[in-house]
């Protein structure tokens, strides 16, 4: 692997990063704000590699150069970058915007029914209350609830 | 060239629309709901448009039954570079079963629903229900492979809120429902990635054209790692063993009208997902060389089946008992995948349908006992069977055809699969299907027990659910054991889509010549 390679495909390795650390505070944090941002980051790592694959070397915004009557005069010369990866992550970003506001929502909820936001207090209260559950359904039925 | 291409497309009845309608009517009705606002009007317009979709499922499936395929071009852009959808006899069937689902679902939901939501958020929860229908019904059928990520984030996406909206009985619906959002999120997340490479090796998003153009490509890194993005992404939808850890609470907590439509659709349409990636974009040659399905998706299968029962039987909650049994069918469907041939297809495409409409049963009797006996623990509902004639007897039927007794939709569907079992020389794996069926008899045992042979509890409601709960149940039990009975219908249907997808990407030249000669322009 030589250098060359390496600064080459800077942005993959960056993507590669980005999604790991989004990925990686999802599945670590325990506050239930700090796991949606970590998602946030994850989605917008995949931007990341969308907008990577688009770029054609060399190549200018994707739009046709007009004459002065505004007809589009196509220049066979020019190179242009791949406009679809960017059409595709605006509809990706929607649904990143989406998520995130689904999940706060989510979370304003939860804090309102169980006053944390904090998924170990939340486990706690829900263990809790399987307890009793298990307490009042299950000891007679020999099993747990 | 430009007006032979628009005579061409140029679609004269309502009959060439129809794929399109197929998504466009549940998905103008959500709108329309919200927009109206009146909760009266909210379910009848949702029925009607369910009602609508069912009618244009059953049409083209009729019209693809013969293994043809319908390519209705959106906007009359032609593939690969417009977006296509494409009905065949694989999705034509998923989509029946969705939108009879949702028709046989919706009259249950108006009683079920009016008991656990709120009356302020009836029309919202309609709106909600009807873009979970257009996003699963998308998802299954566009032929374009962003498209279905698309709709796939607007079936899940709806999920969530129709989940969370079992808060009102239960707070943990929410948390559910967060967990569910986190999961499912990252699951889409790796499913684009998986699109992502792949338009990095092909250029292109349309399925069939993809599909082409991956031909000799195995050995190509890139379209390896997508590969196992594209499955693991949507094993999380699906549920496949280690990955379901969202199910079981989502199904417990959501209302009962929405575990039902879950149950018998969501995971299926992600079941479809993975079967159209591994054998149509993906082609069966790649897929088995990678030994993917043989090492990894039969042992977690067989796991599924064991593991998932064995705790189903010691629940003490009817609905949260059902959940894990779905996670141990779930694991049937993969073990049909996993076989590798046209007889485990066959098995996996009947089960998919038949566990659907046994689910339904089972979770539509759920929420006739959580109205009359106000929860479904085992010594809530002890002697339910006795004051609940109908609805027992709906659970009885449902969970017979769960365990695969003869005579119910469920024993077709494991005879298949033991048949493919035996086909493929595997003759240990029929008697593991027999070991894991027994461990459903446990699980539906202790039910029908606590049911029949229990004194009721005093404080239950001891009258029989309402006609309107009833009646779906019925209609769906009723299917379980017409299904059983006479299996011309959905064998000839399941075959012709196993063959179908076995066959790869056979049957997309036409559209690959079409590309060729619009390059050539």
């Amino acid at each position: 692997m030589t250098l060359e390679f390496f600064l080459g495909h800077v942005n993959y390795w960056l993507f590669i990063v980005l999604m790991m650390t989004g990925f990686y505070i999802v599945v670590s944090r325990g506050n239930y704000v700090k796991k949606i941002v970590g998602l946030n980051i994850f989605q917008v790592a995949v931007f990341m590699l969308y907008i990577s694959i688009g770029k054609v070397t060399g190549g200018t915004a994707p739009i046709f150069p007009t004459n002065s009557q505004g007809k589009i005069k196509i220049d066979p010369e020019i190179v242009y970058s791949n406009p679809l990866p960017h059409v595709l992550i605006l509809t990706a970003i929607v649904v990143g915007i989406a998520t995130t506001s689904l999940g706060l929502a989510l979370i304003i909820r939860i804090r309102e029914e169980y006053d944390t936001i904090e998924e170990d207090d939340i486990l706690e209260i829900e263990a809790a209350m399987a307890q009793a559950e298990n307490d009042e359904h299950g000891s007679a039925m020999g099993g747990r609830a | 060239m430009a007006t032979a291409v628009e005579v061409h497309h140029t679609a004269l009845t309502l009959r060439d629309h129809l794929p399109i309608l197929q998504i466009l009517i549940p998905f103008c009705t959500a709108p329309l709901i919200v927009f109206l606002g009146y909760r009266s009007l909210a379910w009848p317009m949702a029925f009607i448009s369910s009602l609508l979709s069912l009618i244009i499922a059953t049409m083209l499936l009729i019209q693809v039954s013969d293994g043809s395929y319908i390519s209705y071009h959106l906007g009359g852009w032609a593939p690969p570079v417009g977006i296509e959808y494409r009905v065949d006899a694989a999705n034509a069937f998923v989509l029946f079963l969705i939108s009879a689902t949702a028709t046989v679902v919706l009259p249950f939901a108006l009683s079920s629903v009016a008991h656990e939501i709120p009356c302020k958020n009836h029309a919202l929860f309609y709106a909600c229900f009807m873009l979970c229908v257009t996003g699963l019904m998308g998802v299954v059928i566009t032929g374009d492979a962003f498209n279905v990520f698309v709709f796939l984030e607007i079936s899940s996406l709806s999920t969530y809120v129709l989940v969370s909206q079992g808060s009102y009985r239960d707070k943990r619906a929410l948390t559910a429902a967060y967990d569910y959002l986190i999961m499912g999120t990252i699951g889409a997340t790796f499913f684009v990635i998986g699109i992502g490479l792949l338009y990095m090796t092909t250029g292109t998003l349309n399925m069939a054209d993809m599909a082409d153009r991956l031909v000799g490509q195995g050995g190509n890194r890139t379209v390896q790692a997508a590969f196992a993005f594209i499955v693991v992404g949507m094993g999380l939808k699906v549920a496949i063993y280690p990955l379901h850890l969202w199910l079981p609470s989502a199904y417990t907590y959501a209302p009962s009208a929405v575990t039902t439509f879950l149950a018998a659709t969501a995971t299926k349409a992600a079941i479809y997902v993975v079967l159209r990636f591994m054998f149509t974009v993906f082609q069966p040659d790649f897929v088995f060389d990678t030994h993917i399905l043989v090492w990894i998706i039969g042992p977690l299968a067989l796991l599924a089946m064991f593991a998932a029962s064995l705790i189903a039987i010691f629940q003490t909650d009817f609905k949260r008992m059902l959940a894990y049994s779905s996670i141990a069918q779930i694991g049937y469907m993969m073990l049909g995948i996993a076989m590798f041939s046209v007889t485990g297809l066959t098995a996996t495409m009947v089960h998919l349908f038949n566990h659907g409409i046994t689910k339904a049963v089972l979770f539509m009797a759920v929420g006739a006992l959580v109205l009359r006996a106000g929860s479904t623990f085992y010594d809530r509902i002890e002697g339910m069977g006795r004051a609940m004639p109908l609805t027992g007897a709906a659970i009885v039927i449902g969970g017979l055809s769960l365990i695969g007794v003869p005579g119910t939709a469920g024993f077709i569907s494991k005879w298949m699969l033991v048949q493919a079992a035996f086909e493929g020389g595997y003759w240990w794996l029929a008697l593991i299907i027999v070991a894991s069926s027994l461990l459903a008899v446990l699980y539906v045992w202790r039910v029908v027990e606590v049911l029949y042979l229990h004194t009721p509890h005093p404080d239950a409601t001891h009258t029989e659910a309402p006609l309107l709960m009833i009646v779906p149940m019925w209609i769906a039990a009723l299917a379980c054991l017409y299904f059983g009975l006479d299996t011309r219908f959905i064998l000839d249907a399941a075959s012709t889509a196993a063959d179908g997808l076995m066959a790869g990407s056979a049957g997309m030249s036409e559209i690959s010549s079409a590309a060729a000669a619009a390059a050539d322009h």
